[in-house]
């Protein structure tokens, strides 16, 4: 049984469609995000992070580099362990370090350097691996081949090596650190988009730009990187962390960021020399770089879940 | 498969060439010299020291000079340790750090399986939940923070369980005693039980999903025979090509954890080689990293092939 369609019910139909919003990818994407608690948490507490490490040093009582010798290598009021107590006045809620310094402020400007790190890596890892991959994957061929093989030969060198040798040539700059880790970063980065290249240049739309004579760069850059964006901003968060952890240990070798500045891998690292002693100079910036690890690989978890065209 | 094998150890060439030469001229461009110091020798007794080693020789004559070298299977002497040759050195410290790589390895092989194959088999339950959440945090808490804390617990604290003591020595080698072992090897394992035991849930999931394996448990066998004979051995896939990086990764030891337990292996003598700008020290180390990268990744491939018979490396 059939309604025939007047014209009347054809412009009902279409006057409702109009109502009717489909859901983007993205958007379907941000609604599974949001219902995966562990990826909402992890977010809400690196916003928290975040929101401290920028304004703590402006609010704290005192500044990251003041160094006070009355107060050497104090726990904090609360400790348990009263036998290392040396009353430094309740203002230093994580204790102090072995010249004196507040380590609250010191753990929040570490934040601050680490996630800037973090971030500025993970921007030139992106920049350069997204050029890379998407040039390679596109033009393909021998062109594509050459350029895979040096992606590969730069795979079998240690990135320690390439970092310690790039820190050594730039003398420890603070901003050539951030390069540096990103210039390493940037490999499987690379090998990301030009797989998922290589598949989208077969798609119709791309010969469809091409037959109304859109160029390479354009082809490029108009149509081919936006739709790899998917894969790379899951593999863009777990990079940050990579990237903070790359920075640690740089630091842990004396090779990253100079005192005074600090960052949680210099905490921590002084904190390890002095764990017997004084703990909390462990634990505190230990516990803060764990806390942001986590989240950003719960993060990176839930975009992958939420982008999976697989499980929809 | 053999040829096959050739072909790409052949390929090997050329990709140790360039790391070679891209790794040769790096270290050049660096500011400073192995023989800087902070008193200034005389300067006839400097260039004596340079002639030595061909260092007054322009850039170019050196890295030939270093590829002739190379041929021959010398790696030259080392520049900071005295009386030493570079083959010595790695020859010293190699056994020590593949011992302690090879033990995590073997370790985190075995723990990473069994942890993740039952987080599979118990997929979205409390099982899957904590272990997968024990493996976030072997993941996300680095060697130079794990190893501090375990040195404070079992080392410097000491603990007793049952009334016996079972703290264990901080640091040293000891000859790679036991006892001096299990500390860095849980250090650094646990991470790699992380990994390992994230992708084989993952890829077990998929697998216990497939068709064959409904087929195995149709025909009546064992929970424990599905898994172990027919599951496994597909969820392991992935894990081979993991394994043939990380491996040479950990066999070229791992500076973090000989660092602070304070072993001999050959991690060491990236970082200070590249300080004290003893460049023969660094080539050597690189190259002997290089070789295994390429060895262990064929390897894989190899049994990449081995393992799925879909695989086949003809032409």
């Amino acid at each position: 049984m059939s309604v025939p369609f007047s014209a009347d019910r054809t412009a009902e139909i279409m006057e409702r469609a109009v109502d009717v919003k489909g859901r983007s990818l993205w958007e379907d994407a941000r609604r599974r995000l949001f219902r995966n608690r562990a990826a909402v948490v992890s977010i809400v507490t690196l916003s928290v992070i975040t929101l401290l490490a920028v304004l703590g040093p402006f609010v704290l009582a005192y500044p990251y580099d003041y160094i006070d010798y009355s107060v050497v290598s104090c726990a904090p009021d609360w400790w348990p362990d009263p036998a290392v107590l040396c009353n430094a006045g309740g203002s230093h809620w994580f204790g102090t370090d072995s010249v004196g310094r507040d380590l609250l402020v010191r753990t929040l400007y570490g934040a601050r350097v680490s996630l800037a790190v973090g971030l500025i890596a993970t921007l030139v890892s992106l920049v350069i691996g997204v050029t890379y991959g998407a040039t390679a994957g596109y033009l393909g061929g021998r062109v594509d081949e050459l350029m895979m093989r040096f992606v590969d030969v730069l795979y079998s060198i240690p990135y320690i090596f390439l970092v310690i040798i790039l820190m050594v040539i730039f003398n420890r700059n603070f901003f050539l650190l951030f390069v540096a880790i990103g210039a390493v970063e940037w490999l499987t980065m690379s090998r990301i988009v030009r797989g998922q290249t290589l598949s989208i240049k077969q798609k119709e739309f791309i010969e469809a730009a091409r037959a109304s004579g859109v160029n390479g760069f354009g082809i490029i850059t108009r149509h081919i990187i936006p739709n790899v964006f998917g894969p790379v901003v899951v593999y863009v968060t777990l990079t940050v962390p990579a990237s903070i952890l790359a920075e640690s240990f740089l630091s842990f070798l004396g090779l990253g960021i100079q005192e005074p500045l600090t960052s949680w891998g210099v905490l921590i690292s002084e904190g390890a020399n002095q764990m017997e002693t004084a703990p909390w100079m462990l634990i505190f910036p230990a516990m803060f770089m764990a806390v942001t690890l986590f989240c950003f690989n719960f993060i990176g978890d839930g975009l992958r879940d939420a982008l999976d065209p697989k499980d929809r | 498969m053999l040829s096959y094998a050739i072909r790409r150890l052949l390929g090997a060439i050329p990709t140790l060439f360039i790391i070679i030469t891209l790794a040769f001229f790096m270290m050049r461009i660096a500011p400073g010299g192995p023989f800087d110091s902070q008193r200034r020798l005389p300067p006839e007794i400097e260039h004596n020291i340079k002639a030595a080693y061909d260092l007054d020789k322009p850039l170019y004559q050196q890295y030939f000079i270093y590829l002739g070298k190379l041929t021959r299977g010398d790696l030259g002497p080392s520049f900071k340790n005295k009386d030493f040759t570079v083959t010595e050195l790695i020859a010293d410290g190699l056994p020590v750090s593949a011992k302690l790589g090879l033990s995590a390895m073997f370790l985190a092989v075995l723990l990473g399986l069994i942890t993740g194959t039952i987080a599979a088999l118990r997929q979205n339950k409390a099982t899957d939940y904590s272990v997968m959440s024990m493996a976030m945090i072997g993941i996300t808490i680095p060697t130079f923070v794990m190893a501090p804390i375990l040195t404070l617990i079992f080392g410097v604290y000491g603990v007793s369980l049952f009334g016996y003591d079972i703290s264990l020595p901080v640091g040293g080698w000891n000859g790679g005693a036991i006892r001096n072992m299990i500390l860095p090897v849980i250090v650094l394992s646990l991470p790699q039980i992380a990994v390992i035991a994230r992708l084989t849930r993952g890829s077990m999931v998929e697998v216990l999903h497939s068709n064959y394996v409904r087929t195995a448990r149709a025909k009546g066998l064992s929970s424990f025979q599905v898994v172990v004979r027919h599951a496994l051995r597909a969820a392991i896939l992935p894990l081979v090509s993991y394994l043939g990086p990380a491996i040479a990764g950990i066999l070229t030891g791992s500076l973090i954890v000989e660092q602070i337990f304070g072993i001999p292996g050959i991690g060491r003598y990236f970082v200070n080689g590249a300080l004290n700008r003893d460049y023969t020290l660094v080539m050597g180390v690189l190259i002997y990293y290089a070789t295994f990268v390429i060895l262990l990744n064929l390897l894989a491939d190899l049994l990449y092939a081995v393992l799925d018979p879909r695989v086949r490396y003809a032409r």
